[in-house]
């Protein structure tokens, strides 16, 4: 299977930093997600064959984490944090604020695969509470309409791309 | 990236450097970077773990172990490699301080590795950064690419014949992860299922090896404390309590944000001075004095110094740090589900008490809130979270007992306030919903 | 190891360092409730629910996991533990169905004897149980997520145990669950050990599931029937209106060489038994048809035209051809009533392993051979050939868990990449057909090493193999059928520089040691002796034919050429397995006793239903020489033991049987008729002697009366016949003068997992095993962490 050349260099350094080779898998997992959206069996079947792992052995380990998927979601994974914190200060209303906004529920992804959105735990940004991460950004000390303005920001950003 | 604040009353140590653009290795070097290091190199291994020792530096993960103690626990011979593994998995609700020193200090945190790699003559250390700190880890690998370009790390480190290795780990969404042993499992490539101990870490730790498992910010006090003298650590805080702390205030305070104190530092001052007390004018119900794991503060017990031997006196814990305050605006039964559905979604689901006794707590406290509780519901949310207590494979199952157990005691009237179908009194619409369920 | 001192309950003892405390808890009859914990795998401390209290640690400590430490203080069971548990076993039950009337694990399951124990029976949660609809994972394996509770057996004994590692486990929290290694299927060797693992009915058999209640059953302990390895199985055997039901295989005797091992074919496929093709009535052919008769006349037509055959043209007219699939007692019966009912040497069998020669090369040395039990505790071992894991799945069992638990060291040489090699110290893969070669090398002839190298196994790798299987003590050698007549024996002289060394020649069938050590040979009396050489015998039987008799190949030619006139087939199928032409014996009168209408059904002439081995009691003789008891799981009705027909085919003869069966002789018992009113005595009388291996041979039709004799003549059998009858598998040694000579008539069965010779051919669970396999793709193997 062909990866990015960038995930081959890293994937590359970092198999030298352990003494098992099987200490890559999770963040060469994720990397290679942010690449392809998702985790697909091909991209299973091809970790398991680099690292001598079986694909249930792969499948046991993506399974247990939170931010590896094997479902394909939006462009935009909009991650909104209701925990303590958050919660206390709005997070909920941020919440449910984006299922209107974007039509979708928890782990839905709306119709034009542009969002994604996801209920998430304490994703440490508490002193600054409500957040929210849209990928790997924070939003911090939202508020409805400033997570309108940061869904539509994301919005901006694919027409601008489209157009040039 | 997140904003900073600051106190009159703060002690800046490990957040000295904060906002000062450390992140660019000269000008760490400017402002005293990579100095604990090289005299560390001079003071030889068990004059380093004294000195840490007698800091009264305790572990800011959670469990406030002296750390000179944990290191002096490495056995000197070793037919394996020792590890050092730094545990920036940052996950428990309520902390977010972890992320500031990444974010401002990341050579602090490298300086701290490569000491207390010293300290046990090991050779190699790992940085874990929890996954969705994606940004931090790329300051991180930067950080560490520029210590590498000046010999700080590799071979012969600042020309001293020692080697020393520091690499970067990501981690991708497990709160479990964090707990040590659970962090080398998952290291190691694995599921985050914590290790049977004993054996420790510090004896049988990453791929057999002793290995050392601080926290982030344990590790960034170390250069100070090489630098500044263990004497002068121990004295910012009460006996065994050595040094500052970056408290996280959060919830319903006028001015959240990370605040560097002193140990012991006076909770309700805390409060009210530092964080500008409750906003909005409310009055104040309660405290999570230490992340969400710890046993909440009722507002009457808040006058309490701010160091893990008082809060233990107290009947809580100083935990990671996370001051996460309530106003009385606050429905107690919806805060316990809501930090229940948390330990629900993260028990990795290796024992039974904590697997199917998270699962219950949550359900019952879910249908409680939304008004089909019944009498015996509080009895049995006591009752379940006390047979978890004490005997769950991980402190996990503690962490999500303890609080519960807490929240009956102290807020029991509130509970009873939810039964027989009568709406949640803090609910603004009076109308109960339920809180959505995590697939 | 040194032994500390701990106090249980109160009870001080002592007990090797090292020991988990559950253990010493176990040891000192304590007993401690555990559902993760299980003996020789990994210790997981999951379940809590062996909680107990150590002094001086404040929180309750998990036995499974603690070792115990010089003056340890321990109490098992307090009000907290009780309540600890208790509480374990209400949160479990919290989402446990409570179908237990259905369950197939109900009266045998571990939660069910917990809540029991712990009087958990209140329901404390209102809430809705999380529920999951049942999967099938393969034509054997069922999976009931409900049920499950994670105490992760299956997974360790089918990774850690089987080295097979087809299950897992996925997600976190309450959402975990064991997985099958293709998503939503299992591929695995369907061993079944994870169904038997599991302490409650999560995992379920295809073959059981929902068939009888546990308690509706007997069970019978008894010897599989299918490979040379001889395991015991436990057969579940339910009252049938055709006489037995099996409803079950499984291991609940955990006694027997295999220990916790059954493969495939020992837990499932005993159903060849109530194969509808069964034959169940006596054959005879008529006008070119087999046409059902009675048994009277079936025994009177044999015995006429056994009895005229050989009184117009002597013995040497008939043929016959006996079985590895038959008892001890039925074979050594049949090379009997072949030479000294028929009087003739013309008996034979199919042979899959060169045991003869191995006879002759061990000839002279004591204690040579290895059991099965040896083979899982010899400190290195060395495997020449064959390929265990398929053709001897416990004896492949015991070398992994030998290297698991003991760190034995495993040797491998092999023509291919074997399975086994995962777990060898050293692989040396060498070119097809140079075993030979391969013992020249080790006998120390550099010469072969051009023959012997290739990429994969450099000279030196060949070399260093050498040396360090001379530097080893105590060896067991195990080889296959590669290695035969001269080269086996020189194998032998090599293995034998090594201090201790052991042997083991595997056979395929699950009595071909037994056939061969019987006797099935034309030219070898039991115990291997040369038929010249018969002197004990002729005495022992007064007389007995001189000449070497004619192998199945002769016996082929001799019937095309009209001089064989008649052929004897006890359990056998030659014409598939020789590829026989059928008209070859069209000229001769052929009698087959067998269950089903084989091959060589086609050029019977008399077919008699027999009987299989769960059918009959006797013994058989495993590959390594363990002599192990058939215990009679029931029986089917209008068929017989090929004992009772042998008897009576010879009596038919007009043979005195008495000189066949040693029936009535030695001791008599009184049982009890002569006395009326003190027949309690008597009873305890035929009990001591029974207990002593002396009880009554009432009937012509009793085994043990055979056994008698075996033991007394047969070379290597004198083991206690009391430990034998308890049901303790006894390591005989193979004696006899042995012969080199006729390697070429070896045909090795080739059975893998999946196949059983003929006999698998009707069983409904391999075949559906085999028809699930062809429609997958073939995978690669991929190393496991
Ligand atoms: C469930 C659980 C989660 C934990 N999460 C973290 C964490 O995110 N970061 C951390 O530093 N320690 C965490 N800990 C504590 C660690 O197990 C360990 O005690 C700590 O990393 C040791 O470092 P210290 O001595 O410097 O505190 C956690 C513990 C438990 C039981
Ligand atoms: S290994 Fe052989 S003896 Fe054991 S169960 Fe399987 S077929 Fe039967
Ligand atoms: S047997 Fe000890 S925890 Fe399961």
């Amino acid at each position: 299977m062909k990866l990015s050349d960038q995930f081959e260099q890293r994937f590359h350094a970092m198999i030298n930093h352990y003494p098992t080779k099987r200490s890559v898998l999770v963040p060469s997992l994720l990397y290679a997600q942010d690449e392809l959206g998702y985790l697909t069996d091909e991209l299973i079947a091809e970790m398991a064959q680099r690292l001598d792992l079986t694909d249930l052995e792969i499948r046991n380990v993506i399974s247990y984490y939170s931010m590896l998927t094997t479902q394909p979601r939006g462009k935009f994974n909009v991650q909104v944090c209701t925990n303590i914190a958050c919660m206390l200060r709005g997070g909920e209303e941020i919440l449910d604020h984006c299922k209107r906004k974007l039509g979708i529920g928890h782990k839905g992804t709306t119709r034009d695969g542009l969002f994604s959105l996801e209920e998430v735990e304490c994703i440490g940004a508490c002193s600054w509470a409500p957040a929210a991460q849209v990928n790997y950004d924070f939003h911090e000390n939202l508020t409805p309409e400033r997570m309108n303005e940061v869904l539509q920001d994301y919005r901006r950003k694919v027409h601008q791309q489209e157009n040039c | 990236m997140a904003d900073l604040v600051s106190h009159p009353d703060e002690v800046k140590i490990v957040s000295k450097r904060f906002g000062q653009g450390a992140t660019d290795i000269d000008r760490y070097l400017e402002l005293d970077g990579y100095k604990a290091v090289q005299k560390a190199l001079g003071i030889g291994p068990d004059a380093l773990i004294n000195e840490v020792k007698n800091s009264g530096l305790r572990g800011r993960g959670g469990a406030g172990f002296n750390t000179g103690m944990k290191w002096s626990f490495v056995p000197k011979q070793s037919p394996r490699p020792k590890y050092v593994l730094c545990n920036g998995d940052e996950s428990e609700p309520g902390t977010c301080k972890d992320r500031l020193i990444f974010e401002h200090d990341p050579h602090s945190v490298i300086e701290g590795v490569v000491i207390a790699g010293l300290s046990v003559e090991s050779h190699v250390g790992y940085i874990y950064i929890r996954g969705e700190y994606r940004y931090l880890s790329n300051i991180m690998q930067k950080a560490i690419k520029d210590a590498y370009a000046r010999g700080f790390l590799g071979k012969n480190i600042f020309g001293s014949g020692y080697d020393f290795d520091v690499y970067w780990h990501g981690g991708a969404g497990a709160y479990e992860v964090g707990e040590e042993s659970a962090l080398m499992e998952s290291l190691e490539g694995k599921r985050g299922i914590p290790r049977i101990r004993p054996p420790f870490p510090a004896v049988v730790g990453l791929w057999g090896g002793p290995t050392i498992i601080n926290n982030a910010e344990t590790l960034a006090s170390v250069p100070h404390i090489i630098l500044g003298g263990a004497e002068w650590y121990a004295s910012l805080g009460p006996p065994r309590n050595g040094g500052t702390r970056l408290f996280c205030l959060s919830g319903h305070v006028a001015r959240p944000g990370v605040y560097e104190l002193p140990m012991g530092y006076n909770l309700k001052k805390m409060i009210y001075e530092v964080a500008g007390g409750i906003a909005d004018g409310r009055r104040l119900k309660a405290v999570v004095p230490g992340g969400a794991s710890t046993p909440c503060l009722t507002a009457e017990e808040v006058d309490v110094p701010m160091d893990f031997d008082s809060l233990m006196k107290a009947g809580s814990m100083l935990g990671s740090g996370g001051v996460v305050v309530l106003d009385d605006s606050t429905c107690m039964v919806k805060f316990a589900l809501r930090t229940m559905q948390f330990y629900q979604h993260e028990s990795c689901g290796w024992c039974i008490p904590c697997r199917e006794g998270t699962d219950w707590l949550k359900k019952t406290l879910a249908r409680f809130h939304a008004g089909e509780g019944v009498k015996k519901d509080i009895d049995n949310i006591q009752y379940l979270a006390e047979n978890m207590l004490g005997r769950t494979f991980c402190p996990l199952g503690d962490a999500a007992a303890m609080p519960t157990i807490a929240f009956i005691k102290k807020f029991r009237k509130e509970f009873e306030d939810h039964l027989e179908g009568r709406p949640c009194p803090f609910e603004k619409e009076g109308v109960v919903k339920q809180l959505p369920v995590f697939a | 190891m040194a032994d500390v001192n701990i106090t249980l309950d109160g009870k001080k003892l002592t007990a090797p360092a090292g020991t988990l405390l559950i253990e010493a808890c176990k040891n000192a009859g304590i007993e401690v409730p555990s559902f993760c914990y299980y003996p020789g795998f990994s210790l997981q401390g999951a379940c809590r629910m062996c909680l107990v209290k150590i002094e001086k640690v404040p929180k309750l400590q998990t036995a499974c996991t603690t070792v115990i430490g010089e003056g340890m203080i321990v109490t098992t069971d307090s009000p907290e533990i009780h309540q600890a548990r208790k509480s374990m076993v209400e949160l479990l039950l919290g989402n446990h169905p409570l179908d237990c009337p259905v369950c197939d694990a109900g009266g045998e399951c571990e939660l069910q004897d917990m809540t029991f124990a712990y009087g958990a029976a209140e329901s404390k949660y209102i809430d809705i149980k999380n529920h999951r609809e049942e999967q099938q994972w393969s034509p054997v394996v069922y999976f009931d997520r409900p049920r499950c509770i994670l105490c992760y057996r299956c997974v360790r004994v089918c990774g850690e145990g089987m080295d097979v590692w087809a299950l897992g486990i996925q997600n976190r929290g309450v959402a975990s669950v064991i997985a099958p290694n293709k998503e939503d299927h299992l591929e695995c060797e369907e061993c079944g050990m994870c169904i038997d693992i599991c302490p409650v009915g999560a995992l379920t058999s295809g073959a059981y599931r929902y068939k009888t209640r546990p308690w509706e059953m007997k069970h019978i302990d008894t010897t599989c029937t299918h490979c040379g390895d001889g395991c015991r199985t436990t057969l579940g055997v339910r009252r049938a209106d055709t006489g037995i039901e099996i409803v079950r295989g499984d291991n609940r005797d955990k006694s027997g060489i295999n220990g916790d091992f059954l493969c495939i074919k020992g837990r499932y496929a005993f159903d060849f038994v109530d194969n509808e093709q069964r034959i169940k009535q006596p054959l005879i052919r008529k006008d070119g048809r087999l046409t059902p008769s009675s048994w009277e006349e079936a025994f009177e037509l044999i015995g006429r035209r056994f009895a005229e055959i050989c009184g117009r043209e002597g013995g040497r007219a008939i043929g016959v051809i006996g079985s590895s699939k038959t008892s001890n007692e039925e074979n050594y019966l049949l090379q009997k009533f072949a030479r000294v009912v028929l009087g003739t040497n013309n008996i034979d069998h199919h042979r899959t392993g060169d045991f003869p020669a191995f006879a002759r090369a061990l000839a002279g040395k004591l204690d040579a051979t290895a059991s099965m039990r040896d083979v899982f505790k010899a400190p290195a071992m060395l495997v020449i050939g064959n390929d265990p894991t398929n053709q001897h799945p416990l004896l492949a069992w015991q070398i992994r868990n030998n290297v698991r638990l003991h760190r034995s060291r495993l040797y491998v040489i092999n023509s291919q990449p074997i399975k086994l090699r995962r777990q060898a110290t050293a692989f040396a893969h060498i070119p097809a057909g140079s075993e030979a070669k391969l013992v020249a090398l080790l006998a120390g002839d550099d010469s072969v090493l051009d023959v012997l190298v290739s990429e994969n196994t450099p000279r030196e790798a060949l070399l260093s193999l050498r040396d360090r299987l001379r530097g080893e003590q105590n060896l067991v050698i195990i080889f296959g059928a590669e290695l035969r007549g001269e080269e086996m024996a020189r194998l032998v002289k090599v293995g034998s520089a090594v201090s201790g060394a052991k042997f083991v020649c595997l056979g395929d069938y699950a009595n071909s040691r037994g056939a061969a050590d019987m006797g099935l040979y034309p030219d070898l009396l039991p115990g291997y002796l040369p038929v010249t050489q018969g002197k004990t015998f002729r005495e022992e039987w007064g007389g007995l034919p001189d000449a070497p008799g004619l192998t199945i190949p002769q016996m082929v030619d001799a019937a095309k050429a009209g001089q064989l006139k008649a052929l004897y087939v006890v359990g056998a199928n030659p014409v598939a397995r020789f590829n026989i032409d059928p008209f070859a014996f069209a000229k001769s009168f052929v009698v087959m006793q067998d269950m089903f209408l084989t091959e060589t059904a086609l050029i019977a002439d008399v077919v008699l239903p027999g009987a299989n081995a769960y059918e009959k009691s006797g013994t058989f003789t495993n590959t390594c020489g363990d002599l192990q008891l058939l215990r009679k799981a029931g029986e089917v009705t209008g068929t017989k033991p090929d004992f009772e027909i042998i008897v009576r085919i010879a009596e038919r003869m007009g043979f005195d049987v008495r000189k066949l069966v040693p029936f009535g002789g030695g001791m008599w018992a009184d049982m009890g008729q002569s006395r009326g009113a003190q027949s309690g005595e008597a009873d305890r009388h035929s009990v001591w002697l029974e207990a002593h291996g002396l009880e009554t041979k009432l009937s012509p039709f009793d085994p043990m009366a055979i056994l008698d004799e075996i033991q007394r003549l047969v070379p290597g059998y004198h083991v206690s016949r009391r430990t034998l009858l308890s049901g303790t598998d006894q390591h005989t040694r193979i004696g006899g003068p042995g012969i080199l000579h006729n390697p070429e008539l070896i045909v090795p069965a080739n059975d893998d997992l999946f196949t059983s010779g003929t006999l698998g051919r009707y069983s409904r669970a391999l075949n559906s095993v085999l028809e699930n396999q062809r429609r997958k793709p073939v995978e690669t193997e991929v190393a496991a962490d």
